[in-house]
């Protein structure tokens, strides 16, 4: 039930607004999250945005695990 | 389609060098706890289990809102729901779960008026498009939601919804860790934390589970490869013997989580004890509405008292939940209890750890 899925804010009025989730656009509060801009990623659950995903991190992320990917594959 | 921030931490080549990272630090048997029940359906569904090496074993934790929800708890709700004239919502994941007598669904079934939102937003949207009915928001879950239900509520009063009430349940994590450690029930070494409940209280909460009990606690994602990285990140503590709070989940998690939406939510509710299925009560594990929101409180609008509780005989959901047995050793399980005439709400809920193990594991 602590599902929260990232999707993109397309949209923002008044402190709501519409993010795209795998090609559907639904309708969100950004109630919990006012620093939200159009282009950011948003962790979305229940019908609010809970916090930005931090792109950076993400990427650091991503970049840890390729090395791991390629490190795996230079052992086998 | 693909989705960003989802696909990339799927890839097979990166799982298999964790895997191996895994195997090379597992010298010795360790019981990792996933808390969250978002967890424990991305174990199964990517089948992380039968990755691991036999030293490292995985238990599923009183993580899913559903499962520890009390008969108590649901058979209030299915009362409120019955009073005459009154719509009762909630989220889709609590309508088969069977209190003492029945489920909400059946409850539905015989006439009364429950509907399914998506939204807590959505059950003020249903009161103001219904001013003369009263309609009751049935709030479950842990802190990545309560902060909804009080933005909802706080909503609700800005608009002068006055038809809106909320009869909540919520439940706190770290609180429950803290009271499985005190068990000594269970060997821990190390939880991996709830990403989306660590997203609002942030890791400074898990600080005392590390340093008093010297558990190391890691806050992960929920694709396969956050949790496999969790799991790495955990079994490198345990092999150094450090007990440390982390974050693997960094795209979503700040240490100082979401002061905002904590506000919001202490603004409207307060800390209380609270009963768990499985745990009994933990003292200031719950949220109830602060007095100032009394006019919301769908238990003073509305006082039912309803029949005393019953528990399922046989049904050893608790010991689930609290992780002193596996699924398959219950008597019940695949037997009696199966997802299609379930018995316990372990078995009900898609984030169940019974419902996850007849799916995806092992029956025996």
């Amino acid at each position: 039930m602590c599902l929260a899925i990232p999707a993109r804010v397309i949209e923002i009025n008044e402190g709501e607004g519409l993010v795209e989730l795998a090609g559907v656009v639904r309708e969100v509060s950004f109630m919990l999250l006012p620093d939200a801009r159009v282009g950011d990623y948003v962790l979305l659950h229940a019908g609010y945005a809970l916090q930005k995903v931090d792109e950076a991190e993400a990427e650091e992320t991503i970049r840890l695990l390729a090395e791991i990917a390629e490190a795996g594959r230079s052992h086998a | 389609m693909t989705m960003r921030y989802v696909q990339e931490f799927r890839d097979g080549a990166a799982a298999q060098g964790l895997v191996a990272r895994i195997e090379a630090a597992a010298s010795r048997p360790v019981n990792l706890m996933e808390v969250c029940g978002t967890h424990t359906v991305s174990v199964f569904r990517h089948g992380i289990r039968g990755l691991l090496p036999p030293p490292v074993n995985l238990l599923s934790g009183p993580g899913c809102p559903v499962c520890v929800t009390t008969n108590a708890d649901i058979d209030k709700a299915i009362a409120l729901a019955q009073q005459e004239g009154v719509t009762l919502a909630t989220f889709g994941d609590m309508m088969k779960v069977p209190g003492s007598y029945q489920s909400l669904q059946q409850a539905k079934a015989d006439g009364a008026d429950v509907r399914v939102v998506y939204s807590p937003r959505d059950s003020v949207r249903l009161a103001r498009d219904n001013p003369h009915r009263p309609v009751i928001f049935f709030a479950v879950g842990f802190e990545t939601t309560a902060p909804t239900i009080a933005a909802s509520l706080l909503e609700a009063q800005r608009l002068g919804v006055t038809n809106f009430y909320v009869f909540a349940v919520h439940k706190l994590i770290p609180p429950a860790m803290i009271a499985l450690l005190e068990s000594g029930e269970v060997r821990i070494d190390g939880f991996i934390c709830p990403g989306h409940v660590s997203v609002i209280i942030g890791s400074r909460p898990y600080e005392p589970i590390a340093k008093r009990y010297g558990v190391p606690c890691v806050i992960s994602g929920f694709e396969p490869l956050d949790v496999l990285q969790g799991i790495e990140m955990l079994l490198r503590q345990t092999a150094e013997e450090l007990a440390e709070v982390e974050i693997q989940y960094s795209r979503g998690v700040r240490p100082e989580g979401n002061p905002l939406a904590r506000e919001l939510m202490y603004r409207v509710f307060e800390v209380s004890d609270a009963g768990w299925r499985g745990l009994g009560c933990i003292p200031g594990s719950g949220l109830k509405l602060r007095p100032e929101y009394r006019a919301f409180d769908a238990e003073q609008a509305f006082p039912v008292e309803p029949p005393p509780t019953k528990e399922h005989r046989g049904c050893l959901c608790g010991e689930v939940l609290r992780g002193v047995i596996t699924p398959p050793e219950c008597p019940l399980f695949a037997k009696a209890c199966t997802p299609e005439k379930p018995i316990g709400p372990c078995m009900v809920s898609s984030e169940g750890t019974c419902a996850g193990w007849y799916q995806y594991g092992p029956r025996s």
